[in-house]
């Protein structure tokens, strides 16, 4: 059990945006968000999963909708509050904890606008190790484990409990209801009690965030090489050094699709990477062949500072560095791969673990 | 500053959908508090108000009814989507409200005692030109409009209008693009001073290198990014000083008749090759990531600065030196052309088609070209731009629009 207060919220941004692997939307103004209510309302404390009692009810708590919407409608911060009292009134109990659905994005810090205002821990642990675009793109829906019943407000005082056949109809109804409100939602989900929750979340991932932004802040302060530090903390490798020379995007099943291409520099000279995305980075490749793919998380640095660059942020003549760290080993079984592995993204290929595929290249 | 907030009900929906009507009371109430604090600027932000300024409009002249002196600024004026950022940069235009007046005044005084009796135009930072009485309410319109005259002067100098402008002056070199002979726009968040706005602003990269830059003369000699400034005159070996500086390499390798050359004639001819590469190979670095797309493209070079570039750029097709180089930033202020602009999310359905969307927007642009004093004959579309929103199944697109055409010096401009 420890606090958390404004200055750890900095580093949790920090790191949240390299798990966001592209995506999962800019978490400075969750971070921004967060810190006032801690300024508001005081420091939250974090648990330990093994901390949490079997017995005990947790509501993991988020943000849904577009990113370039949520920049200019920021939540006034009782939404979160109101989605998660309406599925407690729903299920007829109190909340013991919240916690995070994605460590990757904003949604690493979405929690802690709702724990300052309850007065209620966060567990320290998040449903995707990363950010995904989707609901039931998280670990509980290998295990069987609903997403709903779950609940949604908006800013104007809309809310709606929603009950769903599975995880995949949870998001799309979640998803029509997003749209309704203004395209910014805020949800509560995935309720499960603390027994369930040691086998189907990912332990530690906010303190792993924290830790990841704390290096890179700190890396940058002593003039060190960021890239370097960040591969060696994610058991990363570095797949691709180079300049973007085409950002090709498209609007598919509303989602931003981009294909973006990559020409080698220095070590890499001669050679082009493809980039595959959708709100976040799919698949990496050279002349066809795969070097990373989801679930693995794909990241691409600013080749100079070691920041994370978005994949709205991505044009011509940035100088990036491609790396590929491994996801969570869930994620890599028949069940996990079939929710987010490269077919469930349309993709016409097996996944194969980012740490066999580098060993391929190095051999 | 103070710390004077009021959170009232309105905003809209990134459809154009209303969140709130507006609550006038409410606002009348703040108006009062307003009025009671003493403020003398205010400003004015609303939810999506790129899209519907509408309630932004309202809010101002209720404001104005019970603070009647008070100057307003309203963010959609000011910055674009992205309500934090629009936000700042709204205060950032609020606060600089009197100083600008302060200066227009003290301007048209300095006119008046020289005897000129002419219109007054100020440049700003999109390389158009604006009236005194618009600076007043746009200050922030006029920053970096400095990077932005160079560019619209080169520009005219050079006759070309797609292409990179470096601009070196004494202490840096800029880097901008001119696109259909304005300057492109920074697309991502500016930072002024550690706070983050979206107001329009010309995309310049920065380098450490200029006329005056002082050189480390090792084996590798390093140019940059200190440098003597306006010192050089005084301070570089060709003028007599001591200090080695990027000029006293120019002159060296013989590529400018400045000073003394007598000064350097001792300096080891590799190194300063070796020295005057490297400016160039930084130059080229520049101008490669300011590009768009891949291909080669005529650079342009301006400022007293660029004499320490040599004519083989790599990534450009051709290096221009217009003639009067030097003063190129008067220049580009004396263009006299204006302009309009519009920003706005569109949700293309049955009732809307994409191009009926585009068309709106370059309608709405020009009128705003119009409205800003150009002949309605000359205005033309510049830059269109398309961005499709993520997670809306609604195929919702921002398009961003701007128009310019030549000043109508017969027609007093509507601010």
């Amino acid at each position: 059990m420890r606090e958390i207060g404004e200055h750890q919220l900095e580093d949790i941004a920090l790191g949240a945006g390299v798990l966001g692997t592209g995506g999962g939307g800019d978490p400075y103004i969750g971070k921004l968000l967060a810190q006032q209510s801690v300024r508001r309302y005081g420091p939250v404390t974090v648990v330990d999963l093994d901390e949490v009692p079997d017995d005990a009810l947790v509501i993991s708590s988020a943000m849904m909708g577009a990113p370039t919407v949520m920049v200019e409608k920021l939540p006034r911060g009782d939404e979160v509050v109101r989605a998660f009292e309406r599925l407690q009134h729903h299920l007829g109990r109190e909340a013991t904890h919240t916690m995070s659905i994605e460590i990757g994005g904003l949604n690493s810090v979405v929690p802690f606008c709702l724990a300052t205002r309850l007065g209620l821990p966060v567990v320290d642990a998040d449903l995707m190790g990363r950010a995904f675009p989707e609901l039931q793109m998280c670990i509980p829906t290998i295990y069987g484990i609903d997403c709903a019943p779950m609940a949604i407000a908006d800013d104007k005082g809309n809310s709606s409990v929603i009950e769903a056949a599975d995880n995949r109809w949870a998001e799309r109804l979640a998803r029509s209801h997003t749209i309704d409100m203004g395209c910014a939602a805020l949800i509560a989900l995935y309720p499960m009690a603390g027994a369930r929750l040691r086998e189907c979340t990912i332990a530690g991932s906010l303190t792993a965030a924290e830790e990841l932004g704390r290096l890179i802040r700190e890396t940058r302060e002593g003039h060190g090489d960021p890239i370097a530090a960040i591969l060696e903390r994610c058991r990363g490798h570095r797949l691709f050094g180079g300049k973007v020379t085409d950002v090709d995007r498209r609007t598919e099943r509303g989602f931003a699709r981009a294909h973006v291409r990559i020409d080698g520099l220095d070590d890499d000279a001669g050679r082009a990477l493809d980039l595959e995305t959708q709100n976040e980075h799919l698949v990496a490749s050279v002349d066809g062949q795969v070097l990373a793919s989801v679930p693995d998380l794909i990241v691409v640095l600013d080749s100079e500072t070691g920041q994370a660059i978005t994949t709205e942020e991505l044009r011509y003549g940035f100088r990036v560095t491609v790396a590929a760290m491994p996801c969570d080993a869930r994620w890599r079984t028949d069940r996990g791969l079939e929710i987010v592995g490269p077919r469930p993204f349309g993709y016409d290929f097996d996944y194969v673990p980012i740490e066999q595929l580098a060993e391929a290249l190095a051999g | 500053m103070g710390d004077h907030v009021h959170l009232c009900h309105g905003g809209h929906e990134f459809d154009g959908r209303a969140i709130a009507p507006l609550d006038r009371d409410e606002l009348r109430r703040a108006a009062e508090a307003i009025a009671a604090a003493g403020l003398r600027t205010a400003a004015i932000s609303s939810v999506f108000s790129p899209i519907n300024d509408e309630l932004e409009r309202e809010a101002g002249e209720i404001v104005r009814e019970t603070v009647p002196d008070i100057a307003i600024s309203r963010s959609a004026e000011i910055g674009r989507l992205g309500l934090l950022e629009r936000e700042n940069a709204t205060i950032i235009n609020a606060s600089l409200a009197e100083l600008a007046v302060h200066i227009t005044t003290a301007f048209r005084a300095a006119l008046e005692q020289m005897g000129i009796d002419a219109p007054v135009y100020l440049s700003q930072n999109d390389g158009t030109l604006m009236t005194a009485e618009y600076v007043e309410r746009y200050p922030v319109a006029t920053f970096a409009s400095g990077p932005t005259n160079s560019m619209r002067g080169a520009a005219l100098l050079s006759g070309e209008s797609d292409c990179a402008v470096v601009d070196i002056g004494g202490t840096t070199a800029d880097v901008g693009m001119l696109v259909g002979g304005f300057p492109r726009e920074a697309k991502a968040t500016v930072e002024i001073g550690g706070v983050r706005t979206n107001f329009r602003m010309p995309d310049v990269l920065p380098l450490g290198i200029g006329g005056g830059s002082i050189v480390a003369w090792q084996d590798v000699p390093e140019v940059g990014p200190q440098s003597v400034g306006y010192e050089l005159t005084s301070r570089a070996r060709v003028f007599g000083g001591d200090v080695l500086t990027a000029t006293d390499l120019a002159v060296a390798a013989g590529w400018a008749q400045i000073g003394d050359p007598r000064a350097v004639s001792e300096l080891d001819p590799g190194r300063v090759d070796a020295a005057l590469q490297r400016i160039t190979a930084r130059i080229a670095e520049a101008v490669d990531r300011m590009k768009v797309a891949a291909g080669d493209v005529p650079v342009v070079m301006v400022g007293g600065g660029s004499i320490l570039v040599g004519d083989d750029v790599p990534g450009a097709s051709r290096v221009v030196r217009p003639d009067h180089f030097a003063v190129a930033n008067a220049i580009g202020a004396a263009i006299a052309q204006v302009g309009g602009e519009i920003d706005q999310m569109f949700s293309i359905g049955p009732n809307l088609s994409r191009e009926q969307a585009l068309e709106r927007a370059r309608e709405q642009a020009a009128e705003r070209a119009r409205a800003a004093g150009a002949t309605p004959d000359s205005i033309r579309i510049v830059d269109v731009e398309e961005l499709a929103l993520a997670y809306v199944p609604g195929n919702a697109v921002r398009i961003k629009v701007k128009a310019v055409g030549d000043l109508d010096m017969r027609r007093t401009p509507v601010a």
